[in-house]
């Protein structure tokens, strides 16, 4: 029985097993299916949009081209500032089979250093295989042929240029037209990071930093298809990027060149101010610095030190920031508030024996000439620099008098030029003192502020710019360093800057300019003037004042005696001049830091200025006559700006740094 | 009324028995199809996962044909000869297994392959034909429904080979041949109770399973769980291949079009996770146009397994073809992020050459069963 179990097959049976089974299997398969066509469903419908971003942001890359960064030129349309062409070698590691190899005998053409090596080794750890990695920035040209004939030799190795900053006259207006220089964490802080996406650099000083809005342009975008290992595989969409706009100074490098060439060897300021429109002709600081040491991207750190650590501060924009007490300079301003006073002694004669007592004092105030001036009326006063007449003056007037007619002239508070860190100068005032001393004001400082010393400091520019007003007769215009603006965009569109009218000062009788004005006449053009020998043979009539402003307080009966003195607190010498004095054509202050006198050292420097400005043939202000007197290639650029790009991207990258990974790359010939 | 006149119905018989195939050749026409449509699908698919690599292509084609030589021949062999060539392809088998243990080449950290001169095989894909033939073999030389005595023995004859498997490392291959050992088990009807039973014992082994288990296997099953919690790590795979596949939407990006595939993105593309550029490339119509087909062959699996005429024949189709489905299912489910990711390619699609042939070979197997029936008198 139990065998027969065993080997008798119950056919039917087994049949019935089977077939049972198979229908299970059908109902489960046919649920498993309905699982898997659910959850297909689910991903590929419902949440086909979620699922469908997230491809898109694993397949497309959004990078940033960088604009071209805008010229800077003079009003004479020659370059001060640009972005040329510089050559590094690249290399893409995943190209290079034998890295090792690859070096040593790419060495034996490029000069590689092994810092250069040093710093290869340590971007390709951080980079991708694809990346492409610098190994040698900054090639000489001999390097670059050398490499470019050998090129078949090194797959993986390339030639890529990018734009740097380059100034082609160096250290020349060096303080106004600034440098770019690598975004730095302070940067970081005042910057919107957005529209620096891809760049690198920014204007540190001058117009550079200033202008920087106008000069950055807009970065652009490129999509960019990449796989996995973020090699870029197409560009799918690409917004240009806008370049900066080109901007043209008031400043005209030759007068600049010769006026910082006159200031060679000193320190100190020289600022040239058209009267008409408040263009800034010429701003010279010394001693000055070299731009392009700033714009290679590798700034030499010992040179950077040297330069901010030396005792002379080079960096120091002494033009626009440099505050000096006015020294006599500020005589013309006050015998002009005299005169509106209608002051007794200003319109007759005072007696300058040498000295001054206040009534009921015994303390003297001396005139800078021992044996004083005699009889002085404003006029003689102003050409001989007489200090006592000046003391009487101040005395009448009172300090709160001076503050307001020095304030009307724009002494004490920045002239607003669009230039970072201007001084704001100062003018003292009773308040002032009680706010910054604590105390009251004595009635002998009235009498030193007379002549510009004690509280009273003023930059170069407020100096010139006040002789500016003097010489447009008291209608005041804000000092400017743009001349016009060519938009990169409209194909060469220029938008030229309007002289900016400032709040209007009280109206002065003609007569008071012109008693005023020929006493300033009378500085360099009369035998007794104070500037007499610089005027000597001088073609044009210049309207000026010297001042020679004290560092060193001496006491009361000592002798100031140069040679005795640390040079450093000898006295700084000042000039202030506008020429033609009928007809101005430019208005110059002129400060020399412990130069001595000021009609010996600083009027010398004013003269040589105002001689290179007035002996050649002024400028023409329409634009189509200033192209035409530019090279033609620089013609180009200024009719249409774009051309630079589109000019430049044929035959090198445009890519204004190293940071950039985007850009236009087009292998270079 | 109308529509009547316009409906020509199929003049009965089979549409296959006009074609210029021989009845002779022992080929199953709607079996065959299936699998011609769904390898010459794969191979486009193959083009596109493969960056355009003709040669690729190529060589997966040239399997296709060696599978498609294999098949002819096992649909020749009557089901009552192969019988006795089963215990030497079983035993057979566990050499190859052991041989691989010993003398296999080192591949990801496991050894799997079996090099032949040129050629290398998988003999745990072997595995996945044997182990069922063997089962069968052994159940039906007793009775059926199977007694639970036979039942241990036959799990003996799954075990041995899977503990060889697993210890390749590879655990979803070793998992799959014991499923497919015990299909044929649960086709020769096992008692429900034993399976309960069974069923029990092993979830409650689930725990010893855990911690046999290497990490990376056990970082698979945490990463199905929250693959956002390693992305770039053991969740990138599935994060990818999600994305893919969501991606494709209703229509799909288009062939050639992937740009997950295309760009790298998804990993192991032409292997285990082509099914994700398939759903990228032609979406959801294309999948499911694929899911037809693919359910078309089990179903004609189901089909020759009901219709056998024999027990063997008629357990063995059905394990075969539920074996087939499991390999879609776990492929699918894994890819789509449902099941854990386990090395299971997705079959006649897959690049991959044993896996190709043993399939093909398991078809050969049925359609010799199906041709061979011996025809009843009406």
């Amino acid at each position: 029985m139990i065998g027969n179990r065993y080997v008798v097959q119950d056919a039917q049976r087994e049949s019935k097993t089977v077939s049972s089974r198979l229908i299970v299997a059908l109902v489960i398969v046919a649920a498993l299916a309905l699982v898997l066509g659910l959850r297909l469903a689910h991903l590929q419908v419902f949440k086909y949009r979620h699922f469908a971003m997230l491809s898109e942001d694993n397949r497309v890359r959004i990078e940033p081209v960088s604009p071209t960064r805008g010229i800077i030129f003079d009003r004479q349309g020659e370059i001060l500032a640009q972005n040329l062409p510089v050559f590094s070698l690249e290399v893409i590691p995943e190209v290079v089979d034998d890295m090792d190899a690859m070096i040593a005998s790419l060495r034996r053409i490029v000069d590689i250093s092994d810092e250069d090596l040093h710093a290869f080794r340590l971007a390709m750890k951080s980079a991708r295989r694809s990346e492409s990695v610098p190994l040698r920035l900054r090639l000489e040209d001999r390097e670059r042929a050398r490499f470019e004939v050998n090129r078949h030799l090194f797959p993986g190795v390339n030639v890529r240029a990018w734009l740097a900053r380059h100034y082609p006259f160096g250290s020349v207006g060096a303080h106004v037209i600034g440098y770019v220089g690598r975004i730095d964490d302070r940067d970081l802080r005042r910057i919107d990071v957005n529209a620096y996406r891809g760049q690198s650099r920014i204007g540190k000083i001058g117009i550079e930093r200033s202008y920087e809005d106008l000069l950055r342009g807009r970065v652009g975008y490129e999509h960019v298809e990449t796989d996995v290992r973020g090699r870029k595989l197409q560009v799918l969409e690409r917004r240009d990027p806008v370049p900066g706009q080109n901007l043209f100074l008031s400043i005209d490098i030759r007068l600049q060149k010769a006026a910082e060439e006159m200031l060679e060897g000193h320190k100190g300021a020289v600022v040239a101010i058209e009267p008409a429109t408040g263009f800034v002709l010429a701003m010279a600081s010394a001693p000055r610095f070299d731009l392009n040491l700033f714009s290679s991207g590798t700034v030499d750190a010992d040179a950077y030190l040297a330069l901010s650590q030396s005792p002379d501060r080079p960096l120091f924009h002494r033009a626009i920031s440099g505050q000096y007490p006015p020294g006599s300079t500020v005589k013309p301003f006050l015998g002009l508030a005299g005169l509106d006073r209608g002051l007794e002694h200003a319109r007759s004669k005072a007696w300058c024996r040498g000295w001054l007592t206040l009534p009921g004092t015994t303390r003297r105030y001396r005139d800078w000439r021992a044996g004083g001036h005699g009889i002085v009326g404003v006029e003689e006063a102003i050409e001989q620099s007489c200090d006592v007449y000046f003391y009487v003056l101040a005395h009448s007037l009172g300090i709160d008098s001076m503050h307001e007619y020095l304030t009307e002239f724009g002494f004490g508070e920045p002239t607003g030029i669009r230039l970072g860190s201007e001084g704001s100068g100062l003018v003292p005032s009773r308040e002032w003192k009680r706010r910054t001393h604590g105390q009251g004001w004595y009635p002998g400082e009235t009498l030193i502020t007379g002549i510009g010393q004690g509280f009273m400091l003023a930059t170069p520019l407020q100096l010139a710019s006040a002789t500016a007003t003097v010489a447009n007769r008291g209608e005041r215009l804000r000092p400017q360093l743009i001349h016009r603006i060519i938009s990169a965009q409209k194909s060469g569109h220029a938008e030229f800057m309007q002289a900016q009218r400032l709040s209007p000062m009280r109206a002065y009788k003609e007569d008071d300019w012109d008693e005023i004005i020929e006493a300033m006449v009378g500085v360099m053009h009369d035998r007794r003037g104070t500037a007499y020998e610089a005027g000597v043979g001088f073609p044009w009539k210049v309207a000026s004042k010297t001042g020679t402003a004290q560092v060193y307080s001496i006491g009361q009966d000592e002798e100031y005696d140069e040679g005795s003195i640390d040079k450093r607190l000898h006295d700084h010498a000042l000039f202030v001049a506008f020429a033609p004095a009928d007809d101005p054509k430019i208005s110059v202050a002129v400060v020399i830091e412990n130069g001595g006198s000021g009609g010996a050292v600083a009027a010398p420097v004013a003269a040589g200025v105002i001689r290179e400005w007035l002996s050649r043939p002024p400028p023409k202000p329409s634009p189509q006559v200033t192209e035409e007197a530019m090279p033609l290639a620089r013609v180009s650029t200024i009719r249409d700006p774009n051309r630079i790009e589109s000019s430049s991207a044929s035959s090198v990258l445009v890519d204004d740094d190293r940071l950039i990974s985007g850009g236009v790359r087009i292998p270079t010939p | 009324m109308m529509w009547r006149s316009i409906t020509i119905t199929g003049r009965g018989g089979s549409l296959f028995s006009r074609l210029p195939f021989p009845r002779e050749l022992r080929l199953d026409m709607p079996l065959l199809s299936g699998v011609v449509l769904l390898v010459f699908f794969g191979l486009g698919v193959l083009y596109s996962s493969s960056g355009q690599d003709e040669a690729l292509v190529l060589r997966q084609f040239i399997r296709f044909i060696v599978g498609l030589m294999a098949m002819l021949v096992l649909a020749h062999i009557r089901p009552e000869r192969l019988h006795y060539l089963i215990p030497v392809i079983y035993v057979g088998c566990l050499l190859l297994l052991v041989g691989v243990l010993f003398i296999g080449d080192v591949a990801q950290g496991a050894r799997r392959w079996l090099r032949v001169g040129p050629v290398g095989i998988q003999p745990s894909e072997l595995a996945k034909l044997a182990v069922p033939l063997m089962v069968t073999y052994f159940v039906c030389a007793g009775s059926v429904p199977v007694r639970a005595t036979r039942v241990a023995i036959a799990g003996l004859l799954i075990a041995v080979p899977v503990a060889m498997i697993m210890a390749q490392p590879d655990l979803g291959t070793s998992m799959l041949v014991a499923v497919a050992g015990a299909f044929v088990l649960f086709f020769a009807g096992m008692s429900r109770v034993l399976i309960a039973l069974l069923g029990a014992i092993a979830l409650a082994a689930m725990p010893l399973l855990w911690s046999m288990m290497h990490d990376y296997q056990r970082q698979r099953i945490l990463t199905l769980l929250n693959p956002q919690d390693d992305p770039l790590g053991a969740g990138y795979h599935i994060i990818q291949s999600t994305i893919a596949i969501g991606s494709g939407g209703l229509y799909g990006k288009g062939w050639l079009n992937g740009t997950q595939s295309r760009l790298d993105f998804l990993p192991e593309r032409s292997t285990d996770f082509i099914f994700a550029v398939i759903s990228e490339e032609f979406g959801l119509l294309g999948v499911l146009l694929l899911l037809v087909i693919y359910f078309s062959v089990i179903g004609r699996g189901l089909f020759i397994a009901y219709h056998a005429q024999e027990t063997f024949g008629r357990i063995l189709a059905g394990a075969l073809t539920l074996t087939f489905f499991c390999y879609v299912f776990v492929n699918i489910g894994m890819v789509s992020g449902i099941l854990p990711v386990v090395g299971i390619p997705l079959p006649l699609i897959s690049y991959g050459g044993t896996s190709m042939v043993t399939l093909m070979a398991g078809f050969g197997i049925m359609m010799s069963i199906h041709t061979h029936r011996r025809l009843l008198s009406a």
